[in-house]
């Protein structure tokens, strides 16, 4: 009796169950092509703000990215392609830009954008001062409803890589919470710390995204990456580590790039000993880049010898990489000449943020290739991202330290400007006339082929007064489930999801 | 000394887990000597054809991700670890007894004072602590003891004051207050040594949190700095590799759970042996 009840109790509704999942199970089967018009893409931070003049975090801006567009926009190979703008000229004196609205160009919430919308974005972004070379512009005038003009307070022929800023509806009060653009994607939801979720825009300008959901998960705990693509629970993930890389199985794609960062041995020129150029140009001759790739990135990633790195293939200079090949008796000889032998050592700290392992094995590893020589003793001094920000990056209170300085916008001044003696962010304190008589050059420069030698003339000065100690650019791994594909690699920090199709 | 040596004897005869405790200890103690003396490769000689290599014949327990030898890291590195937790035990337990001692004895107004203090020290985990003191004054070993050791001070000032506060009204003590004995006297000859075996095993356990505390300053990157070795910079800097490499996460682990299980036997045993 007691059998019975059971095998009633327990048995039937098992099979029942079975069976019932069996069903379930085939009707998902069948609704595979239909999955991957969907796609997870886990992100490592939380968005800091939908408003596009108002956020900051590149972790947002590569991933609204897909929500907003400027009158111009990126595209994977670097250069600046037409977006709500369909062309547009350059004055010869390049103080005048005047761009032509796209025809038909709708707004997500279906109104067509006008010049209105354009001034009004403009004039916004150029208030919240998040990016400071919009306030190079004097006035933006329409003269008609097709056609926008931009007059700067001086000739920039760069000025155009600015113009990425987000176009936004003037009628839309809450640009905070309920984000408007013209992009290939538009918002649905944010829940914060969870995840953000687009759809596609139907009505799109250009080539339609190729996947229609996407859901942008917050992945805040580093070690559950590996484990959450294997489950299944994300398809996607950018910048993991090659030991991540090593760990996933062949359900994923890797593409392998570039972090798009000069990762360097900055040395606070302002620091006794590295006042003295033979002392920098000794640590250069020190250094042997392959050994360190070998280390700390399995060989990967691209050798450096100045403040650029290859994505900028218009600027980037790689004979700079063999000015200073390893030569330690070379080294010797300046460090004797700069008053430093066995006896007399010269000695630093380098500071490194802790959160950051590739820096600190870098660290790790030029200390010991300094060490070769007998004469430089490098002790390493680990500190927590906030107190390297505050300490060594604003208050530049350091001896040495080790990190990646990346682009914001597509432009060489983005990894230029902050060695001018004046700038306010050169954390390096380097100081050289004839840097910022270059530079400067290169700023009023309206011929684009002279803008671009000046450019290379100021990485040359760099490289030649070994303002630091260049090292590379960073591998940067990103790993896609099989079901997707068509990734790209832009020179900025950008996510482009639009390029994502199904595979098939 | 004599009386020591009878204790231990006493000690060892009378439970298993002080004799376990002992031997584990000391042939960690024996691990860590040689360590100083001499290891098979410097801790930080790296080797880039070497990298994350398993069990070989030329590294025994393998290497890091920079191919540095695990073995010689492991002999230097629980010698780092030791002697930051035994820096802090020292710090803590010698200003903790002072305070303690001054405040059960004396009590009033300044054992009201300096215990209040103690709590609002105490309302703070250690690590905590720890963490404040080593971002005001910077990282590095020596630091870390001493950051560690402050954050030590307020548990054994706490086991202090509760012996003394039984003992001070003891006959013994209220004789030789009439004979004229001067109170430092009393605290620290006459009474202190009866607390000796309440401070002694209070050290060992300390000891072992001190361990611990280590690791975890190490393991958050501001305690020992690299490319120095220590148990928990060790595990820190395995996490990358559990899956490729699980021995670089797995042999520190192993040498921790070791020292702690060593000393905590060995405290277990002399509250024990009291009884």
């Amino acid at each position: 009796m007691k059998r019975r009840s059971l095998l009633k109790s327990t048995l039937l509704p098992m099979i029942a169950m079975t069976v019932l999942a069996a069903v379930l199970g085939g009707c998902a089967g069948g609704k595979t092509a239909d999955s991957s018009s969907r796609i997870t893409i886990g992100i490592p931070q939380d968005i800091d703000s939908l408003d596009p003049h108002l956020m900051t975090a590149a972790g947002t801006k590569e991933v609204m990215f897909n929500v907003f567009e400027g009158l111009v926009k990126p595209d994977a190979s670097g250069d600046l392609v037409p977006a709500v703008a369909s062309e547009w000229t350059v004055s010869e004196d390049a103080m005048r830009y005047t761009f032509t609205l796209r025809d038909g160009i709708r707004f997500h919430d279906g109104s067509a954008v006008t010049v209105g919308d354009i001034n009004y974005s403009i004039l916004r972004a150029q208030g919240t001062g998040i990016v400071p070379a919009l306030s190079e512009i004097a006035v933006v005038n329409t003269p008609d409803d097709k056609h926008v003009e931009i007059v700067l307070n001086q000739p920039d022929s760069d000025f155009l890589c600015n113009l990425t800023c987000a176009v936004i509806p003037e009628k839309n009060t809450s640009p905070e919470t309920t984000p408007v653009g013209t992009g290939p994607y538009k918002f649905v939801s944010r829940s914060p710390q969870e995840n953000i979720i687009v759809t596609r825009f139907d009505d799109y300008w250009g080539e339609p995204a190729g996947i229609k959901d996407v859901t942008f998960k917050i992945e805040a705990n580093a070690d559950a990456i590996v484990m959450d693509l294997e489950g299944g629970s994300v398809d996607m993930f950018a910048r993991i580590t090659s030991a991540q890389r090593d760990q996933l199985s062949d359900k994923f794609e890797v593409y392998t790039g570039t972090m798009n960062l000069v990762q360097a041995l900055y040395l606070n020129n302002a620091f006794g000993p590295f006042a003295d150029v033979r002392v920098r140009q000794a640590l250069s001759y020190l250094l042997d880049r392959q050994g360190v790739m070998n280390f700390v990135s399995d060989g990967e990633g691209a050798a450096l010898g100045s403040s650029m790195y290859p994505a900028f293939t218009k600027y980037f200079l790689p004979e700079l990489n063999d000015l200073y090949p390893t030569d330690v008796d070379k080294a010797k000889a300046l460090l004797k000449e700069a008053g430093y032998d066995e006896a007399h050592p010269l000695e630093f700290s380098i500071t490194v943020a802790s959160n950051y392992q590739q820096h600190v094995d870098t660290a790790q590893v030029l200390a010991e290739q300094f060490a070769v020589s007998g004469v430089v003793k490098a002790s390493i001094n680990t500190v927590e991202w906030n107190t390297w920000l505050s300490e060594t990056y604003k208050a530049r209170n350091y001896e040495a330290t080790v990190v990646g300085v990346d682009a914001s916008t597509l432009s060489a001044t983005a990894l230029l400007s902050r060695f001018q003696s004046d700038a306010d962010n050169n954390f390096v304190n380097y100081s050289s006339p004839e840097y910022d008589k270059a530079y400067q050059e290169a700023m009023s420069a309206v011929d684009d082929a002279a803008k671009t030698e000046a450019y290379k003339k100021c990485e040359r000065i760099l490289a030649q007064d070994a303002a630091s100690v260049y090292i590379q650019d960073l591998p940067c791994f990103v790993a896609l489930n099989k079901k997707y594909t068509g990734y790209q690699f832009y020179p900025l920090y950008v996510q482009d999801v639009a390029a994502l199709k199904p595979a098939e | 000394m004599k009386r020591a040596g009878r204790k231990f004897s006493q000690y060892w005869r009378g439970n298993v887990m002080f004799r376990v405790g002992f031997v584990l200890t000391a042939v960690m103690l024996l691990f860590v000597l040689i360590g100083a003396i001499h290891t098979p490769y410097p801790p930080t000689a790296m080797n880039e054809g070497a990298k994350l290599s398993g069990f070989t014949p030329a590294h025994p327990l393998g290497t890091d991700h920079l191919g540095r030898d695990m073995l010689s890291r492991l002999m230097t590195g629980a010698g780092t670890t030791l002697l930051i937790a035994l820096g802090t035990v020292l710090i803590g337990a010698f200003c903790g007894s002072v305070i303690g001692a001054l405040c059960g004895y004396f009590g009033g107004l300044l054992d009201e004072s300096l215990m209040r203090i103690v709590d609002a020290l105490f309302a703070f985990p250690s690590i905590l602590l720890a963490l404040l003191f080593v971002s005001l004054f910077g990282s590095g070993r020596y630091h870390v003891i001493i950051a560690l050791g402050i954050a030590f001070i307020p548990s054994f000032a706490r086991t202090v004051r509760g012996e003394f506060l039984r003992e001070r009204g003891r006959d013994y003590v209220t004789s030789a207050r009439l004979h004229g004995v001067s109170h430092l006297r009393i605290i620290f000859f006459h009474i202190l040594p009866n607390a000796g075996d309440v401070l002694l095993s209070s050290v060992l356990i300390g000891f072992n949190n001190a361990v611990l505390a280590e690791a975890g300053l190490s393991f958050l990157g501001i305690g020992v700095q690299p490319p120095d070795a220590s148990l928990g910079r060790m595990l820190s800097e395995s996490q990358q590799y559990l899956f490729k490499a699980p021995m670089s996460a797995l042999l520190p682990g192993f040498l921790l759970v070791w020292m702690i299980l060593g000393f905590s036997l060995a405290g277990e045993g002399v509250r024990a042996g009291e009884r």
